[in-house]
């Protein structure tokens, strides 16, 4: 890091805590309707990486923007997404974000700058890119944050765009997230580098790689590289690793992984670690209890929701595939 | 004024620029070289190397930013050196543009347009040469158009820049020298609206590209031996304008549909399924299609001509639909 920043303080730590546990217990909730068989299709959770997401959005303004992954309820949480409208949307319900058009790999708010989660791995890249381009092209000073998995760094299309990025100098940052397996296979098995963030020298950017269980340096990590975009110089490759506690998707038992793998996660939780911190800056035990059992009730309520609420209409099946002409584009 | 289509489109992409600050270019060779073809030479002295990219040969990346770009509400013209392209670059066309707005429940339009040069008959071999648009018009999301002549070019290129849907504006490149007739001054043609350009009685011919100048010659041979065919340009894909069809098929009760693209899955089967489901009671006769041979597009001139529609096989297939 080139510039001391600041440590963050409790007020930060709080506001950084609250968005973690809203992602974990969201996960939870959503883990347990999948395994009950109340949500059809299937879910990728962010469990265990949750410092990743919150500690980039948090460096982040509300006009900012992100692309995300088919792992993104755990981005769109921390970006500001309402868990009520996400839980719906998981549920395929006419509440949903998407009026249950999408579903869990399509969560998007483009209210607050969320352009989408993606069910293509590195599918959203190139999108934040342009993102970039535009507000680079409109003089408008927001940036845009592609969050994508290790697997996506292996795609031609995240060297293709970056390599665009880093020469037109676009107000993006690369943020990937490495827990080190996609579906099953693991990194170093595939990639002939230690760290994903190296790949930064040839395309003559900055990279760092952090500590992704620890909010607060992620936090410091993509703030640099948010000033560095502001200004005009560029994107940079963030590496956070994180683990991802889960399988694959809900219910992929993850045999292909030793079981260190998880302890090691476990062990570095961070949930946990921003509690420790907390606790060392004073803020009392019962204040972050009362943190936790809000956000228990907060997702509770979105599971109510999402459950009470109308499907969408299946007439309307065919609405929205084009914004004009559609009827006869459809049909014909 | 006598224009070139390649002019044309150059006009209409130029007219959209100074009409739109929105309107950006990218592609390869779009700016310095001003395109393979010159459609875009000067385009980017006079607008600057912000609004005229020239990409790497990144067709995946620089499709995919221009879709993100498209989404923050710029107006992107993408170009493909060639149609034949799409295969390194399918994902931010049909995953991404083409899904993004329905998948949004409508929270976001994707306002961009993909162009690319069509077509075989430059002895390009098989992978410059393909005729594509059964592909595209495959794809819930996208709208595909196919001008054949000089106006229709710029016309149905503004309106596909003005469009908020993702469009696939596909140009012949032996199009591209002809020149033609064009209106003076600002026109748009809507997407989504055949033009007949020879009426007739006998038989309705439908077409669009290249095939329609074939289509008109055909039809010039047809009619010294006393066959009336009507020529429609169908001119867009996707929208259809199924009404222009309907009313033409239930005045000539025949039907020969001509592409240039593969037989198999083509359009033309497309067409020939849905005038068969819906006007079935109509046809005199079943639907021919006369299109390309199910093979690749071969380099020498003479294979390559054995390959695709020339006039005299839209002849046969008349001949053939008529009995005659």
């Amino acid at each position: 890091m080139k510039k001391e920043q600041e440590s963050c303080d409790a007020k930060w730590y709080l506001e950084a805590y609250e968005r973690m546990v809203r992602i974990r217990q969201f996960e939870t909730k959503a883990a347990d309707c999948f395994t009950k068989s109340e949500l059809a299709g299937n879910i990728h959770l962010y469990m265990g990486e949750e410092a990743s997401g919150v500690g980039t959005c948090m460096a982040l303004r509300d006009t900012d923007f992100i692309t995300s992954t088919h792992r993104g309820h755990g981005h769109c949480i921390a970006k500001g997404a309402h868990t009520d409208k996400m839980m719906a949307e998981l549920f395929g319900k006419e509440t949903g974000y998407c009026h249950g058009r999408g579903g869990s790999m399509h969560i998007v708010d483009a209210s607050i700058g969320i352009l989408g989660a993606n069910g293509i791995v590195a599918g959203g890249i190139a999108l934040a890119a342009g993102s970039a381009l535009a507000s680079k092209y409109k003089g408008e000073d927001a940036v845009t944050v592609a969050f994508f998995g290790d697997g996506a760094t292996n795609q031609g299309v995240f060297h293709e765009t970056v390599n665009m990025a880093a020469t037109w100098k676009l107000p993006v940052i690369f943020l990937v997230e490495n827990n080190h397996y996609g579906v099953s296979t693991e990194i170093h098995r595939i990639t002939n580098t230690d760290t994903l963030a190296v790949r930064a020298k040839a395309y003559n950017i900055p990279g760092v790689t952090v500590d992704g269980t620890d909010v607060e340096a992620v936090f410091h990590a993509v703030t640099e590289a948010v000033e560095r975009a502001r200004g005009g110089e560029g994107p940079t490759i963030v590496e956070t690793l994180v683990y991802r506690y889960q399988g694959h998707y809900c219910g992929d038992p993850a045999a292909y992984r030793p079981k260190e793998y998880l302890e090691e996660g476990k062990k570095n939780d961070p949930i946990d670690k921003a509690r420790a911190q907390l606790l060392k800056l004073g803020v009392k035990e019962p204040e972050i209890d009362a943190i936790d059992r809000r956000m228990e009730e907060e997702i509770e309520a979105a599971y109510q929701y999402a459950k009470n609420s109308p499907d969408p209409d299946p007439n309307a099946v065919i609405d929205n595939v084009y914004s004009s002409d559609n009827e006869r584009s459809v049909l014909r | 004024m006598k224009t070139s289509v390649s002019k044309a489109i150059g006009q209409a992409l130029h007219e959209e620029m100074e009409r739109d600050k929105n309107v950006i270019l990218l592609g390869e060779d779009v700016g310095v070289m001003g395109n393979v073809f010159g459609i875009t030479r000067g385009f980017r002295d006079e607008f600057g190397a912000d609004r005229v990219i020239d990409t790497p040969i990144s067709e995946s990346g620089f499709t995919g930013i221009a879709v993100g770009a498209a989404m923050r509400g710029l107006r992107p013209v993408v170009e493909w050196m060639y149609d034949d392209f799409i295969t390194v670059c399918l994902d931010p066309v049909m995953n991404q543009a083409a899904k993004l707005r329905y998948m949004t429940g409508g929270q976001i339009t994707i306002p961009v347009v993909f162009r690319a040069p069509i077509g075989a008959g430059r002895r390009n071999a098989g992978q410059h040469s393909q005729c594509l648009e059964a592909l595209f018009t495959h794809i819930p999301g996208l709208k595909v158009v196919c001008p054949a002549s000089a106006a229709d070019a710029k016309g149905l290129l503004k309106a596909a820049i003005r469009d908020n849907d993702p469009v696939v504006f596909l140009e012949h490149k032996l199009l591209y020298a002809k020149q033609e007739e064009i209106p003076d001054g600002e026109y748009v043609i809507p997407l989504g609206k055949a033009d007949i350009k020879r009426p007739g009685t006998d038989v309705t011919i439908l077409t669009w590209s290249r095939q329609v100048y074939f289509a008109l010659e055909a039809a010039q041979t047809l009619a010294a031996e006393g066959i009336s065919a009507e020529v429609v340009d169908l001119r867009t894909l996707v929208p259809l304008d199924w009404e222009t069809v309907r009313a033409s098929v239930c005045k000539t009760h025949n039907v020969v549909v001509v592409e240039e693209g593969v037989k198999r899955g083509g359009v033309g089967a497309e067409l020939s399924a849905q005038i068969t489901e819906d006007l079935f009671d109509e046809l005199d006769s079943p639907v021919c299609r006369v299109a390309g041979k199910n093979v690749v597009s071969p380099f020498s001139p003479v294979l390559e001509d054995a390959e695709f529609p020339h006039p005299a096989e839209i002849v046969a297939g008349v001949k053939k639909t008529l009995g005659r």
